[in-house]
């Protein structure tokens, strides 16, 4: 199981580190996203929208590093590589695991490189701060990854994937209190922030990484967690299934 | 006795309104070179598709040395090395590194991954190469990495899905050459897909696979003897089926349409020769006379022919 784990995770990593256009791309992504808006946005927003957003594009570049990797599931299944791994013993929860671990250690590559920003930011969070960030981001990749997989496990084309990231996974990141908190948003918007299980994780990076404290962080952290269990554990029944 | 390596019955698969496999039961010995042939359509590549485990068949079993693959997949899998028709290395990992990943998929670690790549290499002459990635390498090349791939955890079984398919003559022989000598040394049972005639012919028996329906299984040799006449190949020089309708009113014989040719299967065929010219001359372009092939088998039990 473990070896099977080790194996697929070890694969993803060797994968994105010899793209180099892919590190680029889920880098400079965000970054322009932050910058661009953030400055666009700046003086309408109080205390200036720079570092409110700061989380947010954290939250993002997770989001966007899940959307890139589990995509090749797609593509591994189109050019063969995924039909090699499924017919091996494997235990179907192993693959789901090391490509959920291998998408996650890309996300914290480059969430920790996005967090080289912070001194631009105009944020100022001690390193136990930093720490538990990095931990945060690991989590919500997790859960990102697990969600990738069970959205990319039946599709046959990468165009579907695009469909869904814009009407599903990109809304999920605009609702999370990454661009706007909720506080100033319409009733129905507020309900749909609520119930985002994003919305606990960007809270807690807010927290970690701007001081402004949220509600209550362990409740938060097992909300992501729980996310991340649920959509892990879906995505293992669903590789688990035999195709007709 | 032992199980035999696979043992299929009546196998069915269903695909929407499609019935790809229409019953299929047959069984092959532990030890055998085993052919299915048939044309592409033919339901090979969802039978090779049951057997690797990835799909389920709509009703039926198929046993892998005695375990179900429905009921007991892990298990089958273990006993199986898998060729896919389409490349299933990853490109832009090297050969070593692909041969370890599929090690470790396979539960092999330490030093015995280390000896086993180490022979796979060998081998199949990829040794050299060890440290480019697959994605530089030549389709030849590619399919030695996936055939050393399926072999690294020594699988009593090998699976093949059309395996020359892209490959040049010189390839495909030393491939052949590899699968036979595979059998004769380790006693691998060998069960390929395949479409082409002369891969087929090297097996100890063939099955022949069309729509979906087993219609004829046996050593090649056995095959062509059980034909029992000489092919008589009509190229006729005007209308074939008028030409089809006078010989049957002529001599009462079922001439098939098979392409642009009509073929008559019959014994001393070269003594028929003569009449039928006398006969019909004018109407016919050329006439040979052979015996049997294993592409004459096909047409046989099928009414057409098998490579267009």
């Amino acid at each position: 199981m473990m070896l099977a784990v080790y194996s697929l995770w070890r694969r993803d990593v060797i994968r994105f580190l010899r793209q180099p256009s892919r590190i680029i791309g889920a880098l400079l992504t965000p970054v322009i996203f932050w910058f661009v808006i953030g400055s666009g946005l700046g003086s309408s927003f109080e205390g200036g929208f720079l570092p409110y957003y700061f989380p947010g594009s954290l939250a993002l570049i997770v989001l966007f590093t899940a959307i890139f990797s589990t995509i090749s599931i797609i593509e591994d299944r189109q050019e063969g590589f995924l039909q090699g791994v499924l017919a091996s013993p494997a235990p179907r929860a192993a693959i789901v695991l090391g490509k959920a671990l291998g998408s996650t250690t890309l996300a914290v590559l480059n969430g920790v490189m996005f967090l080289l920003l912070i001194p631009f930011s105009g944020l100022t969070p001690g390193p136990g701060d930093l720490l538990g960030a990095v931990a945060c981001v690991a989590l919500l990749g997790l859960a990102l990854s697990g969600l990738g997989i069970l959205i990319a496990w039946p599709l046959k084309s990468t165009q579907g994937f695009h469909a869904i990231m814009n009407v599903v996974l990109v809304p999920l990141w605009l609702l999370s209190g990454a661009l706007f908190p909720a506080a100033g948003a319409s009733a129905w918007v507020r309900a749909l922030m609520q119930v985002n299980p994003l919305t606990p994780a960007v809270d807690i990076l807010r927290a970690f990484l701007t001081g402004v404290p949220a509600a209550n962080l362990a409740t938060a952290a097992g909300t992501v967690a729980a996310f991340a269990l649920v959509t892990l554990s879906i995505a293992t029944l669903l590789v688990s299934r035999p195709s007709q | 006795m032992a199980s035999p390596a696979l043992e299929v019955t009546d196998l069915r698969h269903r695909y929407g309104e499609r019935e790809s496999l229409r019953g299929l039961g047959f069984s092959v010995a532990a030890g055998d070179l085993f052919a299915l042939l048939g044309p592409n359509g033919g339901g090979k590549t969802t039978l090779f598709r049951i057997i690797s485990t990835l799909i389920a068949p709509t009703s039926g079993t198929l046993e892998v040395f005695g375990v179900d693959v429905v009921a007991h997949p892990a298990q089958a899998r273990r006993s199986m090395g898998v060729v896919f028709q389409s490349p299933a290395v990853d490109p832009w990992l090297t050969v070593l590194e692909n041969l370890r990943h599929h090690g470790y998929l396979y539960g092999l670690s330490g030093a015995t991954l280390g000896r086993g790549v180490e022979r796979a290499l060998e081998r199949f002459g990829l040794s050299p190469r060890a440290s480019d990635r697959v994605g530089t390498l030549s389709g030849g090349l590619r399919r030695r990495v996936e055939l050393a791939k399926a072999l690294l955890p020594e699988p009593p079984l090998l699976v093949l899905d059309e395996p020359s398919s892209g490959l040049d003559p010189t390839a495909r022989r030393e491939l052949l050459q590899e699968l036979r000598r595979l059998r004769d040394d380790e006693g691998t049972t060998i069960v390929l897909t395949t479409h082409m005639i002369e891969e087929a012919a090297v097996a100890d028996r063939v099955g022949i696979l069309h729509e979906g329906q087993l219609v004829a299984i046996g050593a090649p040799a056995d095959l062509v003897e059980a034909i029992g006449a000489d092919i008589l190949t009509i190229d006729p020089a005007g209308n074939a089926t008028a030409l089809q309708q006078k010989i049957k009113e002529r001599f009462g014989l079922d001439a098939t349409l098979v392409g642009p040719n009509l073929r008559i299967e019959r014994k001393r065929a070269h003594e028929f020769v003569p009449k039928l010219v006398e006969a019909f001359g004018s109407e016919i372009a050329s006439v040979s006379v052979g015996k049997p092939t294993l592409e004459d088998v096909f047409t046989h039990h099928t009414g057409t022919r098998l490579s267009s």
